[in-house]
């Protein structure tokens, strides 16, 4: 089924596929989940949390007897990937939480990662092994060395098959780059190079080389009393390794090209939408604080997410956004007591679909919206064990404003604010995507008939 | 005001007026948010945006407090790192498992390999979604 198109005759249905985790209401805040990532196949589906460990699911190999069935995901490989640290000169804890995990494109067996917590990036190495050396003339079966005078023979060790083994090696760690909090990791399309983002600076690394970074955009100011925004997300243009973005907390976004200056302390694109200054609240700057942006995959549009929406963008158009699409506009007037419990700070990501046609992102009470760029369509899906058969299709879920409401619908202040969705990922070509709530990851497919 | 509208005309609101009256109660609940907030916390600064709100942001990082509320300080700071390791300690006293039986034939009998020694980590758990319910 071709993603997207299906859409053009019926709304896309759909199914409950699998999920991961356990179900116990005190789950331990190690085991919450804090990012989602397909790998450039969609073979394998990488999650860190906040415990610093890396799950890396695989899907399995669909076989004809169960054309129904689609491959589903398995456990490939889990790992610690960081641990928490102690900073000595700030007296501070570096959390372990991992904030960003990002594939390399496979270039050979084995599988790549970046894996990043606050302030250290890792590569990883995922690879197989399914044969063992067995037959040593110095060691005995278990490993021990053999005393010497008792070897009377030599023999040729040989290769013999094992069970398969997945294992995780750190190959590089990028540390010591970075003052602030890392939020963002990008590779670029070089396939040399990637970017780590913190709050104020941005950093270009070789993957060969962990001693050294380049420092591309410097926001800290001279005097920190002038600081007025950070940047929030950056990423790297999927094609042309010489331009990236990054979106800052006043909501907008810069477009810089690393051929003009060293430095890209000047923006080649600045976007931003006017706002009318007549709707200026307290809370209006808080609330277009972008929390992620995300290129699509033709590299022509940009997505941003701030509190209440999801806009999208023309590189060609940096006046304001070409479209805008109401995530929980509901939520405007309870924006107080979201303030009161730094609910309005939680930071939402979005996903574009294989073909660009599709935008998704999380919200509250393990609510997730789709919208269809192409019909305007947009539905709202829940991830709840309650929904949990298998291929059981998703019932479309609907918020009330006020007034009456219907038999299914729930109201604004119903809503679990501790339940919220804030990584998502969508396969690179297929209709399955992956939703994190708290501590389970959920996995829905589109209906195959 | 949009009231007596409605009653003038109750069968005949045209397309503009009622996105015109849509478009006040869209601004109003901002603004009346802000009011309630206002009268919560009078000493909340007018600009959120302010450096010492960022300030904060910047120290604090990935957790998300920006509360700008004078005299919370959420930054939980350690003296050093003694401090520090006490804390740990601390937590982690309930979740040591005791040691097996493995360990004591390591040291002294002979000289240990890396298949020998435990692992370093062992209070480590394995991530929930590795292990448990797969569906």
């Amino acid at each position: 089924m071709i993603p997207g198109i299906g859409a053009l005759a019926q709304d896309t249905l759909w199914c409950f596929s699998q999920v991961k985790g356990t179900i116990e209401i005190g789950a331990t805040e190690a085991d919450i989940i804090s990012t989602v990532e397909f790998n450039h196949t969609g073979e394998l589906l990488a999650t860190g949390d906040k415990g610093g460990r890396v799950v890396i699911f695989q899907r399995e190999q669909e076989s004809k007897n169960q054309v129904h069935r689609r491959g589903e995901y398995n456990v490939y490989s889990t790992f610690q990937s960081h641990e928490p640290e102690f900073d000595y000169l700030k007296s501070l804890e570096i959390e372990e939480k991992i904030n960003k995990i990002r594939w390399l494109p496979q270039q050979n067996a084995a599988y790549f990662l970046l894996s990043t917590n606050d302030k250290t990036v890792k590569l990883w190495k995922v690879s197989e092994r399914d044969k063992r050396p067995e037959g040593y003339n110095l060691k005995d079966e278990e490993g021990r060395l053999r005393d010497p005078a008792t070897i009377t023979t030599l023999r040729v060790p040989v290769l013999r098959p094992m069970d398969l083994m997945v294992e995780a090696t750190p190959r590089r760690v990028f540390a010591n780059a970075h003052t602030y909090h890392i939020n963002s990791i990008s590779v670029n399309s070089d396939y040399e190079t990637y970017m780590s983002a913190d709050d104020l600076r941005i950093n270009l690394w070789n993957f060969e080389i962990t001693n050294q970074s380049f420092n591309i955009v410097d926001i800290k100011p001279a005097n920190m009393e002038e600081l007025t925004e950070v940047i929030t997300a950056a990423e790297f243009h999927p094609h042309h390794c010489n331009t990236f973005v990054y979106s800052s907390s006043k909501g907008t976004i810069r477009l810089c090209d690393m051929r003009a200056s060293a430095l890209c302390d000047r923006h080649t694109k600045f976007f931003e939408e006017p706002e009318d200054p007549s709707n200026r609240s307290f809370f209006s700057e808080i609330i277009s604080s972008i929390s992620d942006v995300k290129f699509s995959h033709s590299g022509r549009y940009i997505m941003t997410r701030d509190y209440l929406t999801v806009k999208v963008w023309d590189l060609n158009m940096e006046n304001r956004p070409i479209e805008t699409y109401q995530v929980h506009d509901y939520l405007r007037s309870k924006l107080c007591s979201l303030y009161e419990n730094d609910c309005i700070f939680d930071k939402f990501e979005c996903v574009w679909n294989g073909s660009d046609s599709v935008i998704m992102t999380g919200s509250y009470n393990n609510f997730f919206r789709m919208f269809d760029r192409n019909t305007k369509r947009d539905v709202t899906l829940e991830a709840s064990r309650e929904n949990s058969k298998p291929r059981a299709i998703l019932k479309p879920r609907k918020v009330c404003v006020g007034g009456k409401r219907r038999k299914d619908e729930i109201s604004v202040d119903s809503l679990d604010f501790s339940k919220k969705i804030l990584h998502t990922a969508w396969h690179p070509s297929e209709n399955i995507i992956a939703v994190a709530a708290t501590n389970n990851l959920y996995i829905f497919q589109d209906k195959v008939n | 005001m949009s009231q007596k509208q409605e009653e003038e005309n109750p069968a005949e609101e045209t397309g503009e007026e009622k996105q015109d009256t849509q478009e006040k109660e869209g601004i109003l609940p901002e603004r009346a948010e802000e009011a309630k907030l206002k009268a919560k916390y009078p000493s909340l600064g007018q600009k959120p945006g302010g450096s010492d709100f960022l300030m904060k942001r910047l120290q604090k990082g990935a957790v998300n407090c920006l509360r700008a509320f004078p005299g919370v300080d959420e930054i939980q700071k350690y003296f050093d790192s003694g401090d520090y390791n006490m804390a740990k300690a601390k937590m982690k006293n309930k979740q040591l498992p005791s040691a097996g039986p493995d360990k004591n034939l390591v040291t002294g009998d002979h000289i240990p390999t890396p298949q020998d020694l435990p692992q370093r980590k062992s209070s480590l758990v394995t991530s929930k979604l590795a292990g448990g319910q797969v569906e």
